[in-house]
């Protein structure tokens, strides 16, 4: 390729640079104002700066005001428990779908299909009278039962085991494995960047997730990040600006921290959102 | 390859079991809610037949509604697009800093919404708010972003925007990186050497199915929104603001109309599956150049 124009070539820094700094403007000014004392923030002065530095503070009332701790925790055992269970109901249908013939296996694999354009806050009234009835609202089942089933794990996955040789199965039935046993000794090691992708995928859509907590959460011990940050600035009546820019700075960090740090994989599991709604 | 039968059914009947339990049922059941009165808690249940629907029709608040979540929709699409068919191609022009900006747009998708959600709500704060500060410094009026009735709306949508145009442009990345090198040279034997004209007759038409697929990702999160309006919002002012999913939330678990709810969730179910075969048809058209 030939190198464009040193003229293009500033012109493209230029665009690009205030694009950047718009796109991590929110995230620069939450730092800031997390580390600023009160009086600093509520200035009509613009200052970018704190001059005098109240980390200590802040971070500690967030902490300490909230049980911010917890909401992290919870978010780490909902999202764990989901993706764990997903990945046990999806894998055993998806080798069956890639690999086996059996009756009706044109119609089941309609119904996957179809349960795959289904979004999640479309059965939200069903499943939550169902839940009451079950007496399981404002418990951490609640936020996780209705999601161990996932249509697009068992597509994705079953895409993925297609390309798996077959004399590799058959080598494994003449060893004596069973069905399952082939499932998760021989096809899971194979799929392992698969899945991958996919947990990225659903981790980050259901620790994001806050309509369905909304519904299902009052205490504010089972809260999960972003509802927890809805007690939070509820708390704080939205004013105490500075600890609450703590609080979405510890919020914020897992998945961001986690992006930095794997950037190629996370981008391919948060853009498999494009098949899947 | 054809096993024992047991042995499918028990690969194939958990997941099969939960699909139905959790979503297919679920959805008719929605369905058939919505020609009911039912409210939540009571014991009695009226058909009403479509009378539901006939009320949706000629409800206000609905009308608002379903007008608001098209603006959002239509507003939050096209920005996205734009902002990220433009950096991409801007990124991918030259090999300088390319992993930074990629980096830099694409961090806000992978935020925590409704955290930055209450960091938007500082930032557009009518006195202590970055926003209206630096407006400010450029001599340019203060303004109450979020609770006038005339910008509320596009205040969302410049935040929609901002939180999905990573996702555009890292899907528009991969649509460039799949057109093949030879087309390029072709079209510069062919003495195409302006990047306009490269771009108009080279790249653009090659990345249509991309943008065909990238128009319906977007539409379909622009059609679910709800946390930084329920956050920001709250649907006002004087329902400025009310969405779809804002609508069905405060319908049937604020007021427990859950018949009526069933109904609009119907609609917002059409729309997602209507988004969903238009995306279906943008990924076959994909594969096939």
């Amino acid at each position: 390729m030939k190198r464009p124009s040193i003229l293009f070539r500033t012109l493209r820094h230029l665009v690009l640079m205030t694009g950047a700094a718009i796109f991590l403007a929110p995230f620069i000014w939450m730092v800031l104002t997390s580390l600023k004392p009160a009086d600093e923030i509520f200035t009509r002065e613009f200052s970018l700066l704190p001059s005098r530095l109240a980390l200590v503070e802040n971070y500690t009332q967030a902490l300490t005001r909230v049980p911010l701790l917890r909401y992290l925790w919870n978010g780490i055992v909902v999202c764990a428990a989901i993706l764990v269970l997903q990945i046990v109901v999806a894998l055993p249908a998806a080798y069956a779908f890639a690999k086996l013939d059996f009756r009706g296996k044109t119609w089941a694999w309609r119904l996957v299909l179809l349960a795959l354009m289904i979004p999640h806050q479309a059965t939200a009234i069903p499943i939550y009278v169902m839940l009451h009835h079950l007496g399981l609202l404002n418990t951490l089942s609640a936020l996780i039962v209705p999601f161990v089933i996932s249509a697009f794990g068992i597509f994705l996955m079953r895409q993925f085991f297609r390309t798996v040789p077959d004399d590799l199965i058959h080598a494994a039935r003449l060893d004596g494995m069973s069905e399952l046993e082939l499932v998760w000794r021989v096809m899971l090691p194979t799929a392992i960047p698969a899945l991958f992708a996919f947990s990225i995928f659903s981790v980050v859509w259901h620790w994001n997730d806050y309509f369905w907590p909304l519904l299902v959460i009052a205490s504010p011990e089972l809260a999960t990040p972003p509802l927890g940050t809805m007690f939070f600035r509820n708390e704080e009546a939205g004013t105490n600006y500075g600890p609450l820019m703590a609080g979405t700075v510890l919020i914020t960090a897992p998945l961001v921290l986690f992006f930095i740090a794997a950037q190629k994989r996370f981008i391919e599991g948060v853009t498999l959102t494009g098949v899947k709604g | 390859m054809r096993v024992n039968p047991i042995h499918t059914a028990l690969l194939l009947t958990p997941a099969t079991v939960l699909i139905l339990m959790l979503l297919v049922v679920p959805v008719a059941i929605v369905a058939v809610m919505s020609l009911t009165n039912w409210q939540f808690g009571a014991a009695t249940l009226d058909w009403v037949g479509l009378a539901n629907y006939r009320e949706l029709l000629a409800d206000p608040v609905f009308q608002k509604s379903i007008s608001n979540t098209l603006t959002y929709l239509v507003v939050v699409t096209l920005g996205s697009i734009t902002i990220g068919l433009g950096a991409a191609l801007l990124i991918e022009s030259d090999t300088q800093l390319r992993t930074f900006y990629r980096t830099a747009f694409f961090m806000p998708v992978a935020s925590t919404l409704i955290a930055m959600a209450v960091v938007w709500q500082f930032l557009l704060h009518p006195s202590v708010g970055l926003v209206n500060q630096v407006l400010g410094l450029l001599g340019m009026e203060p303004r109450n972003w979020l609770n006038d009735g005339r910008s509320a709306l596009y205040s969302l949508a410049a935040i929609g925007i901002w939180q999905m145009s990573g996702l555009a442009l890292v899907l528009f990345l991969a649509g460039l990186k799949s057109i093949p090198q030879d087309i390029r040279d072709a079209g510069a034997l062919d003495g195409i050497e302006h990047p306009l004209d490269r771009f108009r007759r080279i790249t653009w038409p090659l990345l249509g199915p991309t943008t065909l697929f990238v128009v319906t990702v977007c539409a379909i999160r622009a059609l679910q929104v709800f946390d930084t309006v329920h956050v920001l919002t709250k649907g006002g002012p004087n329902k400025a603001t009310e969405v779809l999913l804002h609508t069905i939330y405060s319908e049937g678990f604020s007021f427990l109309r859950m018949g009526y709810a069933s109904a609009m969730t119907v609609v917002f179910i059409a729309g997602i599956f209507f988004l969903t075969q238009l995306q279906h048809l943008a990924m076959e058209r994909k594969t096939h150049y």
